[in-house]
């Protein structure tokens, strides 16, 4: 197991290596001026500036100085945002969206499985048809248009809930309800197709000439069995996060990466948009590296296997 | 003897999307306390369906339209599920086909084998897990206290299917249902658990209804059989009245199909023709388009059982008084006379004979 | 046992040997064979759900070919003096009267603005005055194209990266897996955002944008399916017998691939639709004036707190489409493999 996580880490490595070096020779490709009112300036201010920027260096170098920083957690400062390092950016609005993703994600997942395991226990009942139905609705239903629903109902109209405010946790509910129903639908949808199918094997049958009540096989055997899979879904859901955050964070004003990210691409704010793109690769290299060792921990048959290849 | 299980004219009905398939049509048998008796048939004969229908494990679709299975003064039939779960894994236990996959891959197996005694109260954890391992050596998994936190993808096809026993003979169940036990496994390890089986028989005083559709497996192992064909019943009796002095023609058929060191033939029989479709069965002997001393009656009304023994009954106009005198196939001829001389020469099974025979 | 030989007459007749001449009649086969296609349409005919959203998204789309010619007005003439009208169908319709609760006040938002009788705005105005039903229309119209093009575009990347790759096997395969892992390692939509920053914006850099990352799905599963097939018994008596890989792709691989490429297809074109939508609403898709359900949203969102229907009627029908094409996905996937249905 050690050598194959050393192993997946060195892949981990290359491959941020590799996204890091192409966002910044696409950064460089990028048109338009980093300078907010550049018509204003002077040639001179211009040439100040770039040198400030480390602009005026030639391309190879700015590259070496920019990779040499990542490596320190410097991710060049912003060319918006009063001259902040972006890292500075970033630890200052990641606080926030971690607690909306994180809540999004416990929520969704945790409704999902019941959903999902009450549609494949009553499969083809009304109970199913409208877990289905609603697992449909979660999936096609883009989650700026909930986030807005949810705004207008519950915040605008009944006014249960602030409008669009970052303050406590009761300003962090509605958008976690909003980011949490792709996820939901996500994984409700995939833990009744495995459900379905671990309660149509054999050592379900078995498990109930054990003489187990259906609730008992349901919890002792169907349930873990299906469990298990359902962590591989994890990655592709933290990407609906990633995504759900920009848009959702906007529409409710909340100061996370996500806003930080949709208002750098409309400055043109481009070392923070290497930034937030390195640091989405990174979080989601992170999360399917996380999510492929927990799955060969919990699962005894990977487990196993991987013991016996190293 | 006592009947320890008696199953009477049991009926079952699948709802499928076509209508409804009658896979149980009057079946009737019973089970004497000790004793093995082999349920054979072709797949999709019923076999599998009937002891499911005494585990109470019947699929969604299933319904039975009459008959009573009667266990012990009860009708488990009528029983409530509660009640069946209490007698399910503890009275009556199952083992399955397929033992690659019929243990739940997330388990250890030391808590596999304990949990039925969990389930019905006969055991605190420590004790059960205690238990199983005895029981994991009793089937013969060598060195079972370091090998209960095991997972089932260790073990091998055979050593699976030892541990599915040890899960269904834990407590010391009354019946033990086998379901193929047999088939998915190679010929080598077959013959061991069969052995496996007859050895625990002995020991633990159970009885077993063994299905199977290999006559060659039941050779071994049953004291009786029963012929199942389309859903029906078509001929039972002790091993070797079925065996030597077969009276349906499906079940010459049977054994005619049946390759023996002796088989002088090159080419193996088939049963020509397909079982019937039991969405609308024939109304007359369900076999009769595939068999080739059929009559004119066969495709009129359905044969009653016929006696041939006290033991031996089999459900073919054949054996009417008025039925013309066939003569079956040689093989079949050869196996009767090799009967005569086996019933004289062999002492010993001219005693089991005798003994079945004033039962 | 013998209670029903009562009632039937034995006589020596019905001894008589039937020889055995039933049993091939026995073994033909009462059903007509269907195609696998014919198989899968029947099943999916029988799947409701995805039939209504079968119909729904063809009037939708005969809809969007209608508006590439006709609109009831001019999609993007803009008319301040009626800007912001609510909807109106006729008179004392609700919803659809064209009035408006101003201040708790119900005002004819029409005659305030002097509309000539006779003109409605069955979905209102916006805020440049502009018939929110034409825009809808072409709107959607826009979204539609969108989808079909970015799938075009998955389909045509995908097939052929899945195909080379899971067909060549070995180094290629590996490397080109391992190019997916990496592309797969940044969040698609990322990669349509700064790609989208590269180009101008609009419907090519989009489409451009999209197509150039989502066909990641479709070749994996491309792959995978290839792989499986080509140590089917035919496909390699196919290459025993010396045909071109080109003529075993075109006459064995794809026929057989063609149910996971087209069900996958119906997954992408609502993806595609989505990332428009999303584009647009956080303003780097599609460009003003040309309206999208993406920018018919964006423009609701600014004021669907005092007029929310400039936001409800996109967005249901955004989300319409959505639910059609997933219910419709779902049914093929369902319909071309009868194992997921039971």
């Amino acid at each position: 197991m050690g050598k194959y996580i050393l192993k997946r880490i060195g892949y981990l490595i290359l491959t941020l290596f590799i996204i890091a070096t192409a966002t910044f020779f696409l950064m460089k490709l990028m048109p338009g001026s980093p300078y907010a009112n550049q018509a204003k300036m002077t040639t001179e201010q211009i040439k100040i500036m770039d040198q400030q920027y480390g602009l005026n260096k030639p391309v190879y170098q700015q590259y070496w100085l920019y990779m040499a920083g990542l490596l320190h957690g410097d991710f060049g400062t912003s060319f918006q945002f009063n001259n902040q390092p972006v890292s500075y950016l970033i630890a200052s609005r990641i606080g926030p969206s971690m607690q909306i993703g994180l809540q999004a994600i416990i929520l969704g997942t945790g409704l999902g499985i019941l959903l999902g395991a009450i549609a494949a226990i009553r499969k083809n009942t009304w109970v199913d048809t409208v877990a289905t139905f609603f697992a449909i609705i979660g999936r096609s239903i883009p989650n700026f248009v909930f986030a807005v629903i949810l705004q207008f109902f519950l915040a605008f109209k009944l006014g249960l809930f602030p409008i669009a405010l970052w303050d406590g946790f009761s300003s962090s509910i509605l958008p976690t309800i909003a980011l949490a129903m792709a996820p939901l639908a996500t994984t409700a949808r995939f833990m009744r197709t495995e459900m379905v199918d671990v309660l149509n094997s054999d050592y379900i049958e078995l498990a109930r000439a054990k003489g187990n009540s259906p609730w008992q096989t349901v919890a002792k055997h169907a349930l873990r069995n299906s469990l298990i899979p359902v962590v591989t879904i994890i990655g592709p859901m933290a990407v609906d996060l990633m995504v759900g955050s920009m848009v959702v964070e906007n529409i409710f004003s909340i100061p996370g990466i996500g806003e930080q990210f949709v208002k750098s691409i409309t400055t043109n704010d481009y070392p923070t948009i290497m930034g937030l793109t390195i640091l989405y690769s990174t979080l989601l290299v992170v999360v399917i590296l996380i999510v492929d060792i927990l799955y060969g921990l919990i699962d005894p048959r990977i487990r196993l296997s991987s013991e016996v290849q190293n | 003897m006592t009947k320890i299980l008696d199953v009477q004219h049991l009926k079952i009905n699948f709802a499928t999307f076509a209508g409804q398939v009658q896979a149980i049509r009057d079946v009737s048998f019973h089970l004497n306390q000790g004793e093995t008796l082999a349920i054979v048939g072709e797949s999709g004969s019923g076999k599998s369906v009937t002891v499911r229908s005494i585990m109470g494990l019947l699929a969604n679709n299933a319904q039975v339209k009459a008959g009573q299975i009667n266990f012990k003064n009860h009708d488990l039939l009528k029983m409530n599920a509660r009640d069946l779960e209490k007698i399910r894994g503890n009275e009556i236990a199952m083992i399955f086909q397929d033992p690659m996959t019929s243990l739940d891959p997330t388990m250890p197996i030391g808590k596999q084998v304990a949990e039925p005694l969990l389930i019905h109260g006969k055991a605190t954890k420590k004790a059960a897990l205690h238990r199983a391992e005895e029981v994991l050596e009793l089937v013969g998994i060598n060195n079972a206290k370091n090998r209960l936190k095991d997972y089932p993808h260790q073990f091998s096809g055979g050593q699976r299917q030892r541990i599915v026993i040890a899960m269904a003979i834990v407590n010391n169940p009354e019946i033990l249902i086998a379901d193929e036990p047999t088939t998915a496994l190679d010929v080598t390890i077959q013959a061991q658990i069969l052995e496996l089986l007859k050895e625990l028989q002995q020991k633990i005083k159970t009885s077993i209804i063994f299905i199977t559709h290999d006559l060659g497996v039941v050779a071994g192992i049953a004291d009786r059989v029963a012929v199942m064909y389309a859903g029906k019943i078509v001929e039972f009796g002790t091993v070797d009245e079925i065996f030597y002095d077969p009276k349906h023609p499906y079940t010459w058929g049977l054994l005619n199909a049946m390759p023996t060191l002796k088989t002088d033939s090159e080419r193996l029989y088939a049963i020509p023709g397909t079982p019937p479709n039991l969405l609308n069965p024939p109304q007359g002997d369900a076999f009769a388009p595939r068999n080739p001393y059929a009559m004119v009656i066969d495709y009129q009304a359905m044969p009653p059982f016929f006696k041939v023994t006290d033991t031996h009954y089999a459900a073919t106009w054949l054996l009417h008084p008025d039925a013309p005198q066939v003569t079956p196939p040689l093989a079949i001829q050869k196996r009767e006379a090799e009967y005569q001389i086996l019933l004289h020469q062999h002492q010993t099974l001219a005693q089991r004979s005798n003994v079945n025979d004033h039962e | 046992m013998a209670d029903n030989l009562n009632k039937l007459k034995i006589t020596p007749a019905s001894f008589k040997t039937v020889t055995a001449a039933n049993v091939d009649a026995q073994e033909k086969i009462s059903t007509p064979s269907l195609t696998f296609f014919q198989d899968a349409i029947r099943r999916l005919r029988k799947n409701r759900a995805a039939m209504i959203s079968f119909w729904l998204l063809l009037v939708i789309v005969i809809i969007s070919v209608v508006s590439i010619w006709w609109t009831p007005s001019n999609p993007n003439a803009q008319n301040v003096a009626y800007a912001n009208l609510p909807p109106k169908i006729g008179q004392g319709i609700p919803g659809f009267s064209g009035q408006a609760n101003v201040g708790g006040r119900i005002v004819d938002k029409y005659a305030q603005a002097n509309v000539p009788k006779g003109t409605y705005y069955i979905l209102g105005t916006d805020y440049l005055g502009r018939d929110l039903f034409s825009r809808l229309m072409k709107g959607v119209a826009l979204s539609l194209l969108i989808g079909l093009l970015a799938t075009l575009f998955d389909l045509a990347i995908g097939v052929s990266y899945g195909l080379i790759s899971g067909w060549h096997g070995g180094r290629t395969d590996n490397i080109m897996q391992r190019i997916i892992e990496i592309i797969s390692s940044i969040p698609n939509l990322v990669i349509v955002i700064l790609m989208l920053l590269l180009f101008t914006p609009g419907l090519n850099s989009i489409v451009m944008a999209m197509g150039l990352t989502g066909w990641i799905t479709m070749a994996r599963l491309v792959r995978a399916e290839t792989l499986t097939l080509k140590s089917q018994e035919y496909v390699l008596a196919a290459r025993t017998l010396g045909e071109s890989p080109v003529k075993i792709a075109v006459k064995h691989l794809i026929p057989n691939l063609s149910s996971t490429i087209i069900i996958q297809t119906m997954f992408s074109i609502p993806t595609a639709i989505f990332f428009e939508a999303f584009l647009s609403f956080i303003g780097i898709g599609i460009p003003a004036p040309n309206a999208s359900l993406g920018t018919l949203l964006a423009d609701g969102q600014k004021a669907f707190r005092f007029l929310p229907y400039q936001m409800w009627y996109p967005a249901a029908v955004l989300s319409i489409i959505m639910i059609a094409f997933n219910l419709l996905a779902d049914g093929l996937r369902d319909a071309f493999d009868p194992k997921t249905q039971e």
